[in-house]
C-alpha cells in the first residue's frame, strides 16, 4: 500500500525504443505506478522481472532477441497475476487477439495520445 | 505490385502519425513512382517486409525536421542516437499500422537505421518504389514503399 491508502503497482516498461520508454514514463499520471525499470527486448525484460517483480508491464511486440508475444507468455507463466498492457504499432486484430490469449490485459496502438495512454493504464489497474 | 488503395494505407498511416504523435498535421502529397537511385535525407529508418508481401518501407528525414518532431514529442534528448531511434520508430509505426489493412501475414522487421545522404538503401531489382512526400512545418521528408 502507498502512504495515501491507494494500492501501489510496480511498473516495468518494455520497448526497444528509448524515445517510447521515456514517453510512457513521462506521460503516465498515476502516483500509484512506480517505475522499477525498463527493458529493450524480451530477454532483458525477463532478467529485469526476476530482479524487480513488477505488477504492471507495458509491452512492445516487435523487438529484437525476444518479441513481445513470447515475453508475455513467459511473464504470465512466472506471475499469473501480472497485468500487461501491450503498446504496439501492430494494428491487425489477429495480433491483438493473440496477445490477449497469451495473457495480456490491454492493447494500445501506437501512435497514442497521453489521454489514451492514461485511460489504458486506468483500465488496467481497475 | 502495389495498388492505389494499398498506397492509401501508407498515406493514411503517415497522416495519422503526425496528427497524433506530433500533434500537428502534415501535408501528405500524392505518391509518385521513384526513378533512379533513392533520394534520402540524413536519417533513414528501414523496415523489411516479409510474409505474403516482400519488400521494404522506409522513412527518411533531415535532422532539422527530426529535432522539431522530438520537441513536439516533449523529448529533450537530441543526440545522434535519439535521431536514429526516432526514424526507426516512425518507420515501425507506419508499417505496423498498415497491418490493419494488410493483415498479420504482412510481417515487419525491427527497424534498421541508415545515416548520411548516400546510404545503401536496400532495393529489390525490378520492384517499383513509390515515394510519399511529407511536408511538415517548413520541412520535407519521404516515406518510400516498395512491395511485391
Amino acid at each position: 500500500m502507498s502512504t495515501n491508502g491507494k494500492r501501489s503497482f510496480k511498473l516495468m516498461i518494455v520497448d526497444d525504443s528509448n524515445i517510447m520508454r521515456r514517453r510512457i514514463e513521462r506521460s503516465q499520471q498515476f502516483e500509484e505506478l512506480q517505475l522499477v525499470g525498463s527493458a529493450a527486448n524480451g530477454v532483458d525484460a525477463l532478467e529485469l522481472f526476476k530482479k524487480t517483480d513488477p505488477d504492471v508491464v507495458t509491452m512492445d511486440l516487435t523487438m529484437p532477441r525476444m518479441d513481445g508475444i513470447e515475453c508475455i507468455g513467459r511473464l504470465v507463466a512466472l506471475k499469473p497475476a501480472i497485468r500487461i498492457l501491450v503498446i504496439s504499432a501492430l494494428a491487425d486484430k489477429a495480433t491483438a487477439v493473440e496477445a490477449m490469449e497469451k495473457g495480456a490485459n490491454g492493447f494500445l496502438n501506437k501512435p497514442f495520445t497521453d489521454r489514451q495512454l492514461n485511460e489504458a493504464f486506468a483500465e488496467l489497474m481497475r | 505490385m502495389l495498388y492505389e488503395q494499398e498506397l492509401k494505407t501508407f498515406v493514411d498511416g503517415t497522416t495519422n502519425f503526425f496528427e497524433v504523435a506530433a500533434q500537428q498535421p502534415a501535408s501528405i502529397g500524392s505518391p509518385y513512382l521513384m526513378e533512379g537511385s533513392p533520394a534520402v535525407h540524413e536519417y533513414t529508418g528501414v523496415i523489411n517486409i516479409s510474409g505474403k508481401r516482400e519488400g521494404v518501407v522506409y522513412f527518411t528525414a533531415p535532422k532539422a525536421m527530426l529535432t522539431v518532431l522530438l520537441m513536439k514529442m516533449q523529448e529533450n534528448d537530441f543526440s545522434h542516437e535519439t535521431m536514429r531511434d526516432l526514424v526507426g520508430e516512425v518507420a515501425n509505426t507506419i508499417s505496423g499500422n498498415a497491418r490493419r489493412d494488410f493483415g498479420r501475414d504482412f510481417v515487419i522487421s525491427v527497424p534498421s537505421v541508415l545515416t548520411g545522404e548516400k546510404p545503401d538503401v536496400p532495393q529489390r531489382p525490378g520492384l517499383r518504389s513509390f515515394i510519399i512526400p511529407i511536408n511538415w512545418r517548413s520541412h520535407s521528408a519521404k516515406l518510400v514503399v516498395s512491395l511485391t
